[in-house]
């Protein structure tokens, strides 16, 4: 900042509360959209006062769903969502920091090339390469699994690549250290470079974990039946409806239900995360 | 018996670079030996070869009448102390002492002990619940000492583990490395740039150039007769003057103007000579002095000048008038004389 003026001070509050306006208005309509009974819709206005059905609609679309848009339960897809959002950031932590120690302690032929191979991953998204992954998928029996929906998007770049270059600024000094004082690769691995990761760890967890519970086109497609469907295709499948109007109470419901678990990830692991992002201890 | 012995030791990287070339040495029991020499000479590496850290290309190494050229670095029984300390960020000073007594399986009760003893012979005990980054650089060397001493090794690796601490601790801890040592009576190999930390430290120096050894020797052996212009350029601050000069009928000249007299045994010729400042006097019938500047130190002067166009430096008491035309030189006995073409030392009188 060059000087401070008032005006500057109330110019840079002003496009604060705007910006906040802006994101947090949205999620006020939702949830208070979520409170109001399927009638209230019909006008055409959207009401922005709450209304009284909010313990109806979350306990209805909770245990029971709305079998007229073909949403099961949401507690069901709930979980199916936090099996999958866990298991896709669980595994690709674990895969990519392991990928990632091996590229960078230890020499061995195509080294480089293993690098750049995984390095390349990076330019194929999911979308990218959907229809030959559905057909592995398919061709493995795997459609309408757990391990249909995460073993696709685990296999990752991102992380790997995160955990390389974090890696890369450690001081060789301190293998060659452990090395001396006894600890083999694994150790140095589980003693040392495990705990200096863990702000990484955590970052990466709370970005993974939202991208994995934010997946949509791909549990859209390897699902079939309602046990496996997750709550961001249930939005979907409820706004969506043939001939007959979208029920936009029950949408509500389930949006703001969908987005608690990221909020809670990220507002409790919100230091790490931060940490994470900004500073490397070393 | 934890005697050291390097024989015929070899270091060639995978791009063909030699490091290290057929170096042999013997490291005594108990004894302090400092590797020194300038950037690239090889001399960390040779320590690193040590340690187990680099591959031998030829040659081996054996500890303790052991060779262990095969041998893991944890198994050498060596402790080694890094120039960036390498402390565990993550693990207190207690856990970063510990962790190699640990790993060995020590039992508890004797890590805490050993620790503790290290501790207090350290003066580091209010720090061992502090993690590394709580710390200032001189006590994280100490914890870095520490982290060996707590081993009990058969010898200590030190890789110029004073030069990131500032100019007085160093010299503080020069000291206390050197009574530790004393007191342990451990076999130490330190490697150094510094010319003043080999002198200090070492009981024998070995000067590296180029990956081979110019000399082996007592500090003040290497001082006081250098066996190679290089060795008598690196050890001693000021350097030594190294000059072209000849010799004739037991007179050395250069370009004419004569600077000492009644050497004996030295054979007519060109050859490089060798002056330390302080030896260079002035005279009233010496070689024709020029001074460029002067440095002052207080308890001493550093006159640069030349003699014939060669840069010569003096190092004379602050009492001394300066005038613009002095003459100066150099008693025979104090004088060094090199080869001119190898640089060898030559057998002087």
């Amino acid at each position: 900042m060059i000087d401070r003026h008032p005006w500057l001070d109330a110019l840079a509050h002003l496009v604060l509360i705007v910006g906040i306006l802006i994101v947090a208005f949205p999620v006020y309509v939702a949830v208070i959209a979520s409170t109001h009974g399927a009638n209230d819709f019909m006008s055409g206005l959207v009401p922005l006062l709450p209304g009284r059905d909010m313990l109806a609609n979350y306990t209805t679309m909770l245990t029971e769903g709305q079998s007229s848009s073909g949403a099961p339960p949401l507690l069901g897809m709930m979980w199916n969502s936090l099996v999958m959002a866990l298991v896709i950031a669980v595994g690709k932590i674990a895969i990519s920091i392991l990928s990632a120690y091996a590229i960078v302690y230890f020499r061995f032929p195509g080294r480089t090339v293993a690098f750049w191979l995984i390095f390349v991953t990076l330019m194929l998204p999911v979308e990218v390469r959907i229809v030959p992954t559905f057909k592995v998928v398919a061709d493995l029996g795997l459609l309408d699994s757990y391990a249909g929906l995460t073993i696709p998007l685990i296999a990752s770049a991102t992380a790997t690549f995160l955990f390389r270059q974090f890696f890369l600024t450690v001081p060789d000094e301190l293998m060659e250290a452990a090395r001396i004082d006894g600890a083999g690769p694994l150790k140095f691995f589980r003693d040392v470079l495990l705990p200096l990761s863990r702000t990484n760890i955590a970052a990466l967890f709370v970005i993974l974990f939202i991208y994995g519970w934010n997946q949509y086109l791909w549990p859209l497609m390897v699902t079939t039946t309602a046990s496996h469907y997750t709550i961001v295709m249930g939005i979907k499948r409820m706004s969506d409806v043939a001939d007959a109007l979208p029920q936009w109470n029950v949408v509500m419901t389930t949006v703001v239900l969908a987005m608690l678990p990221p909020v809670v990830v990220v507002v409790g692991m919100q230091r790490l995360f931060v940490k994470g992002l900004i500073e490397t201890e070393k | 018996m934890s005697a050291i012995a390097i024989a015929a030791v070899s270091k060639v990287y995978a791009g063909g670079v030699k490091a290290v070339s057929d170096v042999d040495l013997d490291i005594a029991d108990g004894e302090f030996i400092v590797l020194v020499g300038p950037s690239g000479c090889g001399k960390s590496t040779l320590l690193r070869m040590i340690a187990g850290l680099e591959t031998i290309s030829a040659g081996t190494v054996s500890i303790a009448g052991q060779v262990v050229n095969n041998v893991d670095p944890a198994a050498r029984n060596i402790a080694m102390v890094f120039q960036n300390y390498a402390l565990y960020p993550h693990m207190t000073v207690f856990d970063n002492l510990a962790y190699g007594l640990r790993n060995r399986g020590v039992p508890r009760a004797e890590i805490a002990a050993r620790v503790a003893e290290a501790a207090r012979m350290l003066e580091i005990e209010p720090f061992l619940t502090r993690k590394p980054k709580q710390l200032s650089g001189g006590q994280r060397q100490r914890v870095a000492m520490g982290r060996a001493i707590v081993r009990q090794p058969a010898a200590f690796l030190f890789d110029e583990p004073l030069s990131n601490l500032d100019a007085k601790l160093r010299v503080s801890m020069r000291g206390e490395i050197r009574q530790l040592q004393r007191r342990l009576g451990v076999t130490s190999v330190y490697v150094t740039h510094d010319q003043l930390e080999a002198m200090t430290l070492a009981d024998r120096i070995v000067v590296l150039n180029g990956g081979r050894i110019e000399q082996v020797g007592k500090p003040l052996e290497v001082y006081h007769s250098p066996a190679s212009t290089f060795v008598a350029g690196f050890i001693g601050s000021p350097a030594m003057n190294l000059a072209t000069a000849e010799v004739s009928g037991g007179r050395l000249t250069i370009g004419g103007a004569e600077l000492a007299e009644g050497l004996v045994g030295l054979a007519d010729g060109r050859v490089t000579v060798g002056l330390r400042a302080e030896d260079v006097v002035p005279a009233a019938a010496g070689a024709p002095f020029a001074i460029r500047y002067v440095e002052e130190l207080g308890s001493g002067r550093l006159v640069h000048g030349s003699v014939a166009g060669q840069h010569i430096t003096m190092a004379i008491s602050p009492d001394w008038p300066l005038a613009d035309a002095m003459r100066v030189a150099v008693a025979a006995e104090r004088l060094h004389v090199f080869d001119a073409a190898t640089g060898r030392r030559i057998a002087c009188p």
